[in-house]
């Protein structure tokens, strides 16, 4: 890797079932404070199995070890991963009616900082971060993803990133649904956080927010596994070829 | 005197048949069990008039005569004693019970809401008395100033008697239904309010003010009057948990807005799981009037509450907002009913309910429209939250509509508190307690927001100790 010290994140011989199904079968990977990671890979590779099952989706067996900080958090709940500096900005964001943004992200940061902000100082913090990601003040009283446009609820992914400033996020097709506007408000938003030295890992299927946001480190998914490793160039290697040069190991006979 | 009278010997004369005639027959706890010696006692005791003791009597036997509802959760209401059911407590004599005697969960409840310990003994029925004197004498003083007559309801009879009869169970007659009949019957408590014309009664009116323990009898009677133009808000009970060894609660309620008068009327009750809640509770809305039914139903055995409202004049409009938890082992039947008597009316009726553990919530409503009643829109909106897979709702919207010139919009949603709202809610570090909480609280947010602060916090702290453990 190319940054130095202790990973903020890693996982080592990760296997996911849904189910009876294997749906990621053996994953590794490290990623350290400040360093920015893309998962790319045909749809249905399983990465946003892999995503969900990292932060203890109650839906799928996880196989292997999970660290934050050299800490083993494998079998900690996702509040307690979150609580440990952990963040997984959702592909579908789910809607809570009646509680309202500002009310949840409140509680939220209470959650992670493990002590209650002030509200007025709640209140200047917020507002600072969603001027930052162009956003309307009045979105902070409305219901949590209630009726949210795909681009409003994609926004507010990075919004609670920059709010709970983990030490390593995981980002679900944070890019998908993403108008260009959107998409590079969003893309400022994560390089905001990478320049506070959180670990990230971008899970993308698209060529298109690496654009705004150059990883240091682009992995290759497919079924299941990560097939290759390299730097920002693999992305547009990926973009020109797609992904149909690259044959699984499963197929070419590994295992 | 036969066991069932028919109702065709209803109204013969009930003083010859039953009458008490020495004073000192009179008692301050009737025994166990309804009678019309128990109704003449009660009457006798209150030193009503002849019209009001007739009235009585005359309910009694529409009660005797009416057989239970045949709706309803039918299982539980077949399981109501009434011979066991002490049916009138002087205020004096409902000291009886000891702090010793109240149970240990709801002691613990009144901890856990900071509720101050001469409050916890009145909710108790341990002390008849809450010293609320000093807060109700300013409001008294000006609401006097203003004409508005707020008393209990026996003073009201004494006080106001032509006015009292001239109103009274107009709206909800004796033989509405089999309990409308027995409160008409052993009725005891409750508010009598009059709002005159033009006056907005700008503090909410609480029974709470009243310092007398009538006001947490088991079959209170409260008759409001709005006079034309007038406005009024009134609250009914608190959220606290109100214990009582009597297991029965049967309450009328009957409000009339005048012209272009506006009433709002909110409830939360929080029984003991020991209660059957069987509450009759109606309006009438006359021209250009406003009537608003916001009522909390939690805790109880068994609620069966449906506000009425029955739009009379023209442009009338109603609302009916409620909300009923069911923990385990409770159901609340509840819903709301409009009736669309005079063109260009209009009603609103939203329903939410959350159901826990074995915990049973029923959606019942009624949505009338009469003939020539041209213009009328209303609308219905039942959703339902359900919490572990035991958890169970029904929803029973009934339409009689007479007229095509009207607009009639209903919508209904069940969700289940689900896997993703909690793993996503988790992800940002709030535990599954803390998760569910907001889930429920943000599900119930368009009712809290209708409420008056104090109360929204009390609701909002007692849901939380309702969500304690509740791992679905």
């Amino acid at each position: 890797m190319s940054h130095s010290a202790k990973p903020v994140f890693s996982c080592t011989d990760v296997h996911v079932w849904i189910a009876e199904k294997e749906v990621v079968k053996g994953v590794d990977l490290a990623v350290s404070a400040g360093e920015i990671h893309a998962i790319m890979g045909p749809n249905g590779s399983g990465k946003s199995t892999l995503a969900n099952a990292l932060m203890g989706h109650p839906a799928y067996t996880l196989e292997g070890t999970v660290e934050l900080s050299g800490e083993d958090v494998t079998s900690l709940s996702p509040d307690e991963k979150a609580r440990r500096g952990m963040f997984l900005a959702f592909q579908y964001p789910v809607a809570v009616p009646g509680v309202t943004v500002a009310s949840f992200l409140r509680a939220a940061v209470a959650a992670v900082r493990g002590t209650e902000v002030p509200v007025r100082e709640f209140r200047k913090e917020l507002l600072a971060r969603m001027e930052d990601l162009e956003m309307d003040p009045a979105f902070a009283g409305r219901y949590l993803n209630d009726g949210f446009s795909g681009g409003e609820k994609k926004r507010l992914e990075i919004l609670q990133l920059l709010m709970l400033k983990p030490r390593f996020a995981l980002l679900d097709e944070t890019d998908s649904g993403l108008d260009i506007d959107a998409l590079k408000v969003v893309a400022e938003g994560i390089k905001a956080a990478a320049s506070q030295d959180v670990g990230m890992v971008l899970v993308t299927h698209y060529q298109r927010l690496l654009n705004y946001v150059r990883p240091h480190v682009v992995h290759v998914f497919m079924d299941g596994r990560i097939v290759r490793t390299g730097g920002p160039e693999l992305a547009l290697e990926l973009e020109e070829r797609g992904y149909d040069w690259l044959e699984t190991p499963a197929t070419a006979g590994g295992a | 005197m036969t066991s069932t009278p028919k109702v065709a010997d209803i109204g013969t004369d009930y003083a010859q048949r039953y009458g008490f005639h020495d004073p000192e027959e009179y008692f301050l706890r009737s025994p166990k069990g309804l009678s019309h010696e128990v109704v003449e006692a009660i009457s006798r005791l209150k030193k009503e008039p002849e019209w009001m003791r007739e009235f009585r009597h005359k309910a009694l036997d529409i009660f005797l005569a009416k057989p239970m509802p045949a709706w309803g959760d039918t299982q539980m209401l077949s399981e109501i004693n009434f011979d066991e059911i002490t049916y009138f407590v002087r205020a004096t004599e409902k000291q009886g019970e000891t702090w010793d005697e109240v149970p240990e969960n709801i002691k613990r409840t009144f901890d856990r809401l900071g509720i101050p310990e001469a409050e916890r003994k009145f909710l108790s029925g341990v002390s008849a008395q809450y010293e609320s004197e000093v807060v109700y004498h300013s409001v008294k003083e000006e609401l006097t100033k203003q004409g508005v007559i707020f008393l209990d309801m026996d003073s009201g009879l004494r006080e106001h008697e032509a006015f009292v009869r001239e109103y009274f169970a107009t709206v909800i007659p004796a033989a509405d239904n089999k309990f409308s009949a027995l409160n008409s019957a052993v009725w005891s408590g409750g508010s009598f309010i009059y709002v005159p014309k033009n006056i907005e009664v700008t503090i909410p009116l609480q029974a709470y003010f009243r310092i007398n323990a009538e006001r947490m009898g088991q079959f209170e009677r409260t008759l409001i009057i709005a006079d034309e133009g007038s406005k009024v808000h009134y609250i009914e009970g608190c959220t606290a948990p109100v214990y009582s060894t009597n297991s029965l609660h049967s309450a009328v309620v009957e409000l009339i807005a005048k012209r272009g008068a506006r009433i709002r009327y909110t409830t939360i009750q929080n029984w003991s799981n020991n209660i059957y809640n069987l509450v009759t509770k109606r309006a009438v809305a006359w021209e250009d009037a406003v009537v608003e039914w916001v009522d909390g139903n939690l805790g109880s055995k068994l609620t069966m509450k449906y506000p009425a409202i029955f739009l009379k004049g023209e442009r009338a409009h109603g609302e009916v907002l409620s909300i009923a938890f069911a923990g385990p082992g409770q159901h609340q039947d509840a819903g709301a009913k409009a009736v669309h008597l005079a063109p260009n009316t209009t009603s609103k009726i939203t329903s939410k309910s959350i159901s826990k553990g074995t915990g049973r919530a029923t959606y019942r409503g009624l949505v009338k429209v009469r003939k020539g009643a041209t213009g009328c829109k209303t609308s219905v909106q039942c959703d339902a939250l359900l919490i572990g897979e035991a958890a169970r709702t029904d929803t029973y919207p009934t339409m009689e509509i007479a007229e095509d010139q009207v607009r009639v919009e209903h919508e209904a949603r069940i969700s289940k508190l689900g896997d993703e709202q909690l793993f996503y809610l988790r992800s940002r570090g709030l535990t599954d307690d803390q998760a569910r909480l907001m889930i429920v609280n943000g599900f119930i947010e368009p009712f809290v927001k209708e409420l008056p602060m104090e109360y929204a916090v009390e609701l909002n702290r007692l849901i939380e100790l309702e969500m304690e453990g509740s791992v679905g």
